[in-house]
């Protein structure tokens, strides 16, 4: 390969796709809580503020509508704002801004104003947090029409999906997997390269079952896959990466090849994307269907607090359980 | 600038019958700015009428009426520069027109059609109906400004209700640290629907929330056209050439100001309201004669300015406006339905082309007649 690559985990990535997307243009700047020169509690914006200056690099107020909400009249300025909410559990308070205001923009002024505004948090559980902490709430912004939603699971697609979400000339919620910030590290490219939204990810190809999954859930689903392969169940791992739009092609796709699917989210069950992908495969692959779709996810009560939270969250065992049952039908 | 004002001290240029208050200083505005001022009053109270009536006649939908508050809005919105920007609530018709929102427009919007909101000619924001969410776009869009280094200021409108919300909080908190071009523009009309002003808040006065956020605060007559143009013009020269911080500021703010206009809406809250449940007309009767349009029209008369010829001919030229503007409203077209669906995202997603393509079959099968009963 031609070009320079460093070898960088999920956290990293972010950071390096923010640092080359604002080397990229000038409109890009990056505000929210500790965000300066603190570098983020997740150390996710470090360095940026030297590099690029309190201009760019903007340590706000603790006011989470007020981040967003003024992002969203800089972004009608003509800035590309990258807002941090500093836990996807306090987004609540933009909620109002996030809905109302950065996804109806372009709708509201037919398209004289638009909102290019990436709101990123991490999100997800796993890290034996407090509470609030550790909610997966996807499905409040995937059910807001005028927003995308975007979930990494690697860094080499968190680098590039970043960039193609600043990019992009609409408001995105970019959740970034915090089990994982650190959990592994990954070649990416030193150059600004983009992972195109609304295309999913096979991770690996496989015959007989399709499991759909996103973020931190993708490596216990492929764990779970590698363990079933060695009684001969060949699954197919699909990471959806964007959540909204949802690649339905792919999803479709695997499944008129396999017949068979689980579908895996940290998210409770009851309204979670699980039932909206398997509402998808029976409006277009019905006739494929060999068995009852499975949904492996989180369960229908408040996230709890860390001592149960192993039994909360999906992880390979529930999830290879649910493939034996879903292959065995 | 002169000494800061108390936020509790009233700015008041034309007392109740239209006379220099003694002491007053009149704003520097020419003659022809003057009566375009009372016409751009007349025009709205007017166009108010008209619009309760067409929904009451159903040929339009819910409408928030301006009635009593056309000094506040025409007042402040002229002080503004054409690289100005003006970030509005839902009630500013007015405002909107002075610069440059046709009337056409504002009834389109109102009647439900959204292109009425697609202002490709004006630094008008559209309409936000939820309470207080425009001051953070209006003070994002004011550091935009800043940090662009244009010579540009902001003018957010909101009501009294709206200083109790959190997003007013945060606003005007930002606007603070930050420090950025931004003028506040409180119409407090007394009433947020049936609750009153002393229900949001137990300061003595709104202004004088300013203070907390480190920045100056001012109260005004906002049934006075004259002052409300003087405060806000200062407001607005302050914003983009500010003051060094004197020893008495507020705090360390050297560019917002908030603005409390008192005011009072004469009409309903909106068409679906009913103040009657909630206010008595002695309250109404006695905020009447405060009416700004005949404050202005008698300073202008005793300037010269105005005379009953001139009058008949700005009522028959703001009927022939209105008139003219309903008329298009009602000739344009219904949007088409793939409108809906050409807006939500820069470009249509697949499940959008799936869905507008689902409701042009539709549309196709069973005629729009059958579709829509």
């Amino acid at each position: 390969m031609s070009t320079q690559s460093q070898n960088l985990t999920l956290v990293q990535a972010v950071r390096d796709g923010l640092k080359s997307e604002m080397e990229r243009d000038d409109d890009v700047l990056v505000l929210g809580e500790d965000v300066g020169t603190n570098g983020g509690v997740f150390r996710a914006t470090e360095g940026l503020l030297e590099a690029f200056g309190e201009d760019r690099v903007i340590d706000t107020p603790l006011a989470e509508s007020g981040i967003v909400g003024t992002a969203i009249g800089m972004a009608a300025y003509g800035f590309r704002p990258v807002p941090e909410l500093q836990f996807s559990g306090f987004m609540y308070p933009a909620f109002d801004q996030i809905v109302s205001h950065a996804a109806r923009l372009r709708t509201r002024s037919r398209g004289r104003f638009t909102c290019p505004m990436v709101v990123r948090a991490p999100y997800g559980g796993g890290i034996r947090a407090p509470e609030h902490h550790s909610e997966s709430k996807e499905a409040f912004y995937t059910h807001e029409p005028g927003l995308k939603v975007v979930v990494p699971s690697t860094p080499y697609d968190t680098k590039g999906l970043l960039a193609a979400s600043i990019r992009d000339p609409d408001p995105v919620v970019f959740l970034e997997p915090k089990l994982i910030y650190r959990a592994f590290r990954e070649d990416v490219p030193e150059e600004p390269y983009t992972v195109e939204l609304g295309e999913a990810a096979v991770r690996r190809e496989g015959e007989d079952l399709s499991v759909f999954t996103w973020g931190a859930m993708t490596r216990p689903t492929l764990e779970a896959a590698d363990s079933v392969a060695e009684d001969g169940i060949d699954c197919e791992v699909v990471d959806l990466r964007t959540l909204s739009p949802m690649d339905t092609d792919a999803i479709v796709e695997s499944f008129k090849k396999t017949g068979r699917a689980v579908v895996v989210h940290e998210a409770p069950k009851t309204g979670g994307l699980a039932g909206e992908i398997t509402a998808t495969i029976q409006e277009e692959a019905l006739y494929y269907q060999e068995a009852p779709i499975n949904r492996v996810t989180g369960f229908d009560v408040p996230y709890p607090l860390y001592a149960l939270e192993d039994y909360y969250l999906p992880e390979d065992t529930r999830i290879e359980d649910a493939i034996r049952e879903t292959h065995g039908v | 600038m002169s000494a800061r004002r108390d936020p509790r001290d009233r700015v008041q240029v034309l007392d109740e019958d239209g006379r220099v208050r003694e002491g007053a200083t009149v704003p520097d505005i020419d003659d022809e700015s003057l009566v375009e001022m009372y016409r751009e009053m007349r025009l709205a109270r007017h166009f108010d009428a008209r619009a309760v009536s067409l929904q009451r006649q159903g040929r339009m939908g819910t409408y928030p009426p301006l009635s009593g508050q056309e000094a506040a809005q025409v007042g402040s919105a002229m002080a503004l520069s054409d690289g100005d920007w003006l970030f509005p609530s839902y009630r500013e018709h007015a405002a909107a027109h002075v610069r440059g929102v046709g009337l056409e427009r504002t009834l389109r919007y109102w009647m439900g059609d959204e292109r009425g909101n697609a202002l490709d000619d004006v630094n008008v924001f559209p309409v936000a109906v939820p309470i207080a969410t425009q001051v953070l776009h209006a003070t994002g869009a004011a550091w935009a400004a800043d940090l662009r280094g244009d010579d540009a200021a902001v003018l957010c409108y909101f009501g009294d209700g709206a200083t109790s919300e959190g997003d007013f909080h945060e606003g005007l908190n930002f606007a603070g640290v930050f420090d950025v071009p931004a003028v506040f523009f409180c119409n407090n009309n007394q009433w947020a629907i049936s609750v009153p002003r002393e229900r949001q808040s137990a300061s003595a006065t709104l202004a004088q929330k300013a203070h907390a956020y480190g920045f100056e605060g001012v109260l005004v007559d906002g049934m006075d056209p004259l002052a409300v143009y003087q405060v806000t013009s200062e407001a607005l020269s302050k914003a983009k050439d500010p003051d060094p911080v004197a020893d008495d500021a507020p705090g360390r703010a050297t560019r917002p100001t908030l603005v409390e206009a008192i005011q009072y809406r004469f009409g309903a809250h909106t068409t679906a309201d009913d103040p009657s449940v909630y206010r008595d007309d002695d309250e109404v009767e006695r905020w009447k004669r405060k009416d700004p349009i005949p404050r202005l029209e008698a300073y202008l008369r005793e300037q010269g300015l105005l005379d009953d010829e001139s009058v008949d001919a700005i009522e028959a030229e703001v009927e022939t406006e209105v008139k003219a503007a309903i008329d298009a409203a009602e000739r344009t077209e219904r949007p088409v339905p793939a409108d809906m669906f050409d807006h939500a995202y820069a470009e249509r997603t697949r499940r959008l082309d799936e869905q507008a393509t689902a409701l042009e079959r539709l549309r196709e099968r069973y005629g729009d007649e059958e579709l829509l009963e």
